[in-house]
């Protein structure tokens, strides 16, 4: 016999089964996707809450992080409007064109929706509700059975739903900021949909400065054959976030992403990549910030589908204090993904001798005709460094500082946005000036 | 006197390398440090920086009268130490522009100093680069990152032009180098002899002291000074080797 026994539910699990119980006749989206939803329910109920036997959630156990379940969050009123309309960004002054979601919640009334050509955006509860014709793509982009995307297929609120017509060349960076409005503690499921056509191009910017909410956000992003497409997410969270990111990269694309993470206290960044036609160019980053008890996972499922397609894949943590990095990396090359090129490489500074770093990365290569690697490394500064840039006067603060600088700058500098990337230095530089 | 050093003793994880060395550098005087491999010549240099991991267990180093001993390498710095080191390291992700400012500027401001303009700097640190050969593209990039080992000795000799110490100490700052960079590197080391300043040349061959004369030579073997004298005192070792001190300083 050959069945799961599942212990009994967490408290956390219950509330999330009576949220669905209480809230599925609600939910944006009828017909396939009211099937979506109870298919992913299904499947949410009989796995539970991702825990530490799960080998892709081993260092973040969530079934023990989620204590309890915050109830969904509930429409804004303006209070809330007001205060997530007033939300600091990391970007400061960069010309982008700003949609705001508060508490989940779209809020067309507080976002640019200045007509241009080739761009469509909306929101996803809208679509959903609807039943938009482009919505059909949901769930449909990278297919997994990961629980949290499960939970969040079942209980998708709202997001952003985009289109960039082939051909278009969307000039400013389009922000996407989810800022928190209520004051009490609620939870969101985002999902967003943006859909990016054949040659177009597009900067975007996920930002999250979600407050101490839970947040379980989706992004599923479909990069069309030859289109240049630079993603960033950026996550100041304070409550528990779990956010996936969902792409198929089609062929000749030029694909980046980036991913910034700084005073959060738990942070699940999970991104599944399919390259999906050859000839791709991806860079896959990030850096992530860490001090006190922060927890801060990042784990990636490169897919070389298709061969002819060069991925590099480039994480920097800085930690401090008592917390704790993850980095899981798994580069997967299907058979026949003849010529690939691919190369991850992660490297965790620590600052302390409590904080911890756990590297995972793995290959699993089915094709012969390839050129793979992975490199991970964990150490202190070098005291060798630190004492020439002190021999010549520079204090054992400002030493580190400078080494820090240049240890996360060596990642930012290969943002190719300059605005953003000025943004994320300067973020990191308050961040370690903050380290007193 | 601007550098004395009084019966110091020194221990590396329990190795003892230093053994009651004394020496005594006057200000505007350049002296040479020569001595076989062990004998504690560069021992001797990073003590002098303040290097982290050095016990010294017995006697002082003074600056102008002042123990040093219990200052950090930066605060040594600011009183107007510098070392230049062997082996230079890289810094990867910082420029040397960068580099060299925050440099002189955390001096400047431990000295009560204002922090220099920008234009005046980049004029001095340009002006120096020129002579020592050292190009514009070396001053953008990472600190001796991709630098040959004569570039990252003559961005040694920049940083010191730019720091403009009082007690220069140059260790082994020959080595690895083939004779036209050693003659850059010369010069731009005599071009810093100064009434105020004094260098302590740490080497193990004559050859750099014939484009460095030095004021002194002192000969160091097993952890101190076992003889002194005229420059003509290098050129007696270079003949006889340094053989003839293996039983005085036991």
């Amino acid at each position: 016999m050959n069945v799961e026994v599942r212990a009994t539910k967490t408290s956390a699990e219950q509330a999330l089964a009576a949220a669905y119980a209480a809230a599925r006749g609600a939910l944006p989206g009828k017909d396939a996707i009211a099937k979506l939803r109870e298919a992913a329910f299904a499947r949410f109920e009989v796995a539970g809450l991702p825990h530490r036997r799960v080998e892709e959630w081993k260092y973040t156990d969530l079934r023990a992080l989620m204590r309890n379940a915050y109830p969904l969050a509930p429409p804004p009123d303006a209070a809330a409007k007001a205060r997530a309309n007033k939300a600091a960004s990391i970007l400061g002054d960069v010309d982008c064109r700003r949609l705001l979601f508060v508490d989940g919640a779209f809020a067309p009334d507080l976002s640019d929706l200045s007509p241009e050509p080739g761009l469509t955006v909306g929101g996803m509860a809208d679509a959903l509700a609807k039943g938009d014709p482009q919505v059909s793509q949901v769930g449909k982009v990278f297919e997994t059975a990961d629980v949290a995307v499960a939970l969040n297929t079942a209980l998708m609120g709202d997001g952003a739903v985009i289109r960039v017509a082939d051909g278009a060349v969307i000039k400013r960076p389009i922000h996407l900021v989810f800022a928190a409005g209520s004051e009490k503690p609620s939870a969101a499921f985002l999902r967003s949909l943006i859909v990016v056509g054949k040659g177009a191009r597009v900067t975007l910017v996920e930002e999250h400065g979600s407050g101490s909410n839970q947040v379980n956000a989706a992004l599923e992003l479909a990069v069309g054959e030859e289109a240049e497409v630079d993603y960033f997410k950026i996550t100041r969270a304070q409550g528990l976030h779990v956010a996936s990111l969902l792409a198929s990269v089609g062929a000749k694309a030029k694909f980046n992403t980036f991913a910034f993470t700084c005073n959060s206290s738990v942070v699940r960044n999970q991104s599944f990549i399919r390259f999906a036609g050859e000839g791709t160019h991806a860079g896959i980053r990030g850096v992530s910030l860490l001090r006190g008890k922060e927890h801060v996972d990042t784990t990636l499922l490169i897919d070389h589908a298709k061969g002819h397609c060069e991925s590099r894949e480039q994480f920097r943590s800085v930690l401090d204090g008592e917390s704790h990095g993850v980095f899981q990396g798994k580069i997967v090359v299907e058979p026949h993904a003849q010529k690939t090129d691919a190369k991850m490489m992660t490297r965790a500074l620590l600052l302390s001798d409590e904080a911890e770093a756990d590297n995972k990365p793995e290959l699993e290569i089915f094709a012969d005709d390839v050129v793979c690697g992975h490199g991970a490394t964990a150490g202190a500064l070098d005291p060798g460094l630190k004492f020439y840039l002190m021999s010549r006067g520079i204090s054992e603060r400002e030493a580190e500082a400078l080494l820090i600088q240049a240890f996360i700058g060596e990642t930012i500098e290969e943002i190719a946005h300059e605005g953003i990337r000025g943004a994320l230095m300067k973020a990191a530089v308050d961040w370690l000036s903050a380290r007193g | 006197m601007l550098l004395e050093v009084k019966n110091l003793h020194v221990e590396v994880e329990g190795k003892k390398i230093l053994n009651g060395l004394t020496l005594a550098v006057e200000k505007g005087q350049v002296a040479a440090i020569m001595g076989p491999n062990g004998s504690g010549k560069s021992t001797l240099a990073y003590v002098l920086a303040g290097k982290p991991g050095y016990q010294v267990t017995e006697g002082d180093v003074l600056l102008d009268g002042e123990s040093v001993l219990d200052m950090a390498a930066d605060e040594r710095a600011a009183k107007g130490v510098f070392l230049a080191f062997q082996y230079p390291v890289e810094v990867p992700g910082v420029a040397t522009m960068t580099f060299l400012r925050t440099a002189l500027n955390a001096q400047r401001k431990a000295r009560g100093e204002a922090e220099l303009m920008t234009p005046q700097f980049i004029k001095l640190v340009n002006e120096t680069a020129g002579k020592l050969g050292i190009s514009a593209d070396m001053l953008r990039r990472a600190v001796n990152v991709g630098f040959s080992g004569g570039e990252k000795k003559r961005n040694e000799i920049l940083q010191m032009a730019v720091l403009q110490p009082r007690l220069a100490v140059l260790d082994e700052t020959d080595s690895g180098l083939d004779i036209d960079a050693l003659k850059i590197v010369a010069e731009g080391v005599n071009r810093l002899r100064a009434p105020e300043r004094a260098m302590v040349v740490i080497t193990h061959y004559q050859r750099l002291l014939n484009f460095i004369v030095p004021d002194v030579v002192h000969v160091l073997a097993r952890g101190r000074v076992v003889k002194s004298g005229g420059k003509e005192l290098a050129l007696e070792l270079e003949a006889k080797g340094y053989a003839q001190f293996a039983d005085e300083a036991a």
